[in-house]
């Protein structure tokens, strides 16, 4: 019955062209089901540049994330999380010919630059790694966010060691591997960043001549 | 219907006093961090820049031409839109505003006020709104969009009333309860949600803080800023577009304007801020 109203009131609105509310506004006071809300989801959005509706498909590590989310004491989430998180390490490609730093003048412009996948960016320029966002890097750099840990000095104090590379290596390719919710982006995984620009990041935290290490 | 003189003039002296303090709080916060000072001083800066500011708020030339246009006879049925229930009764705009989203009876929906002042333009003037509802949003150097004006408007007669958004009905629980699952929503490239911005204590990008939305302190706070006139676009922006844009960045597709999504997201968040005194049309960077 109030169904049936809340449809004829959704047929007298469409009429109007009114865009809204187009989901049965279900009984009260229990949760929604995951599936209705990416239904919900999914008639909220419109594509728009390269932003198509598909992002709003969750893989299993990211569903598991959101509940995480709601239910941090979850035993049998957190199990399957740390399933998950070996998957994810499993996805880490290493650089093929062995050499992990590139240029970190080049790198330091890419940990400035925040732009990458968003329907107002232009998806044939290269992404940004916005870096500065959530880390400190350089001591020059005094606009940086505190998501992440403080990067400075990153390189210095793990001596330049080549075990050390390979886990920064690691972490920026799936943050995922180390951390299952990672606020941090999959940043080779999602082909965000090339591996190209990865080695540069990487000489940003490594080169003994990158002002992360000064 | 003309905005009318004092008016403009009040504005520029506004705008220019706007540009004087923002080259005076771009002097500070210059100062504080070359000398190292923490974190809280640049706060208290920025803050006080915006206690300044907010004498002369830009926002007050969209309250006065969305007035107009509340009381501006259009459309089929030629009337205004004096006669809009937007929760309170016919008519009632005081404190409306503090009290949205809401279940509407005529509509059997939750509505939030840009989505109610739309429904309005269509019963109550007999309007098509297909063009307005595509374009919500002024881009630019356009002037304000009717919806941003009338907006602005409205809230501002709920400013410094308490936040107070219902859940008596279960329609509005269940927007809620949608709301909170959705802000919990990790998908796309960069596997964001709100929450990952937004859901701890204490975070900034870059400089910039980050309301920790899921707790009360901090959704009273940001909630009750919006509509802002936001010195960045040099525009009103509305709640609508705030989440319109986040979901940009969050690397989502578009929102559509009004969507349920948009509309249980609102409920969410005016629910966590409940209690929040309303400083509509407020000041943002």
């Amino acid at each position: 019955m109030q169904r049936f109203a809340f449809q004829l009131t959704a047929l007298a609105l469409g009429a109007a062209g009114l865009v809204a509310c187009s989901l049965p506004q279900g009984s009260a006071d229990e949760t929604p089901s995951t599936a209705s809300i990416r239904e919900e989801l999914k008639a909220s959005f419109q594509p728009k540049g390269q932003a198509t509706l598909d992002r709003l498909d969750q893989s299993p590590l990211q569903a598991a994330c959101s509940a995480y989310a709601m239910n941090p004491n979850d035993a049998d989430l957190r199990k399957q999380l740390d399933a998950l998180m070996v998957e994810q390490m499993n996805t880490v490609q290493y650089p093929a010919d062995g050499h992990y730093l590139g240029d970190w003048k080049k790198g330091e412009k890419i940990a400035q630059t925040g732009k990458g996948k968003q329907f107002s960016d232009d998806p044939e320029k290269p992404s940004g790694g916005n870096c500065y966002a959530c880390h400190q890097l350089s001591p020059k750099e005094i606009a940086y966010g505190n998501i992440g840990p403080s990067l400075l000095h990153y390189g210095k104090l793990r001596n330049y060691s080549p075990e050390a590379m390979k886990v920064a290596w690691a972490q920026i390719y799936n943050s995922k591997a180390f951390h299952a919710c990672s606020t941090m982006p999959r940043f080779g995984e999602q082909g965000i960043l090339t591996q190209a620009q990865i080695k540069d990041v990487m000489a940003l935290l490594f080169d003994p001549k990158s002002p992360v290490n000064q | 219907m003309a905005i009318q003189e004092p008016t403009v003039y009040k504005f520029r002296k506004a705008s220019l006093k706007a540009s004087a303090l923002l080259v005076v709080a771009g002097a500070l916060v210059g100062v504080c961090t070359a000398a190292q000072a923490d974190q809280a001083s640049i706060e208290e800066g920025i803050q006080q820049y915006r206690d300044m500011l907010s004498d002369g708020n830009p926002a007050e030339l969209a309250e006065f031409k969305g007035e107009d246009l509340w009381k501006q006879k259009q459309g089929p049925k030629n009337a205004s839109l004096e006669q809009c229930d937007l929760g309170l009764g016919a008519g009632v705009v005081k404190g409306a505003f503090a009290q949205l989203p809401r279940y509407f009876a005529d509509t059997h929906q939750v509505m939030d006020l840009e989505t109610r002042l739309v429904y309005c333009m269509q019963t109550l003037q007999g309007r098509d709104t297909t063009a307005l509802v595509q374009h919500p949003f002024s881009k630019g150097a356009e002037p304000q969009t009717e919806l941003e004006s009338l907006a602005a408007y409205v809230s501002a007669q709920s400013k410094g009333m308490p936040v107070n958004v219902p859940q008596s009905r279960p329609e509005e629980r269940a927007a809620r309860a949608r709301g909170e699952k959705l802000f919990f929503y990790r998908s796309g490239p960069y596997d964001f949600a709100c929450a990952s911005c937004h859901g701890v204590k204490g975070q900034r990008i870059r400089l910039q803080e980050l309301p920790e939305l899921s707790k009360p302190e901090d959704a009273r706070n940001s909630f009750t800023a919006w509509p802002a006139y936001r010195v960045s676009e040099g525009a009103v922006r509305t709640m609508q577009w705030r989440i319109y844009d986040c979901f940009r960045q969050q690397r989502f597709p578009a929102l559509k304007f009004g969507s349920q999504a948009s509309i249980d997201l609102i409920t969410y968040l005016g629910v966590t801020a409940k209690g929040g005194i309303e400083k509509t049309p407020a000041l943002k960077r």
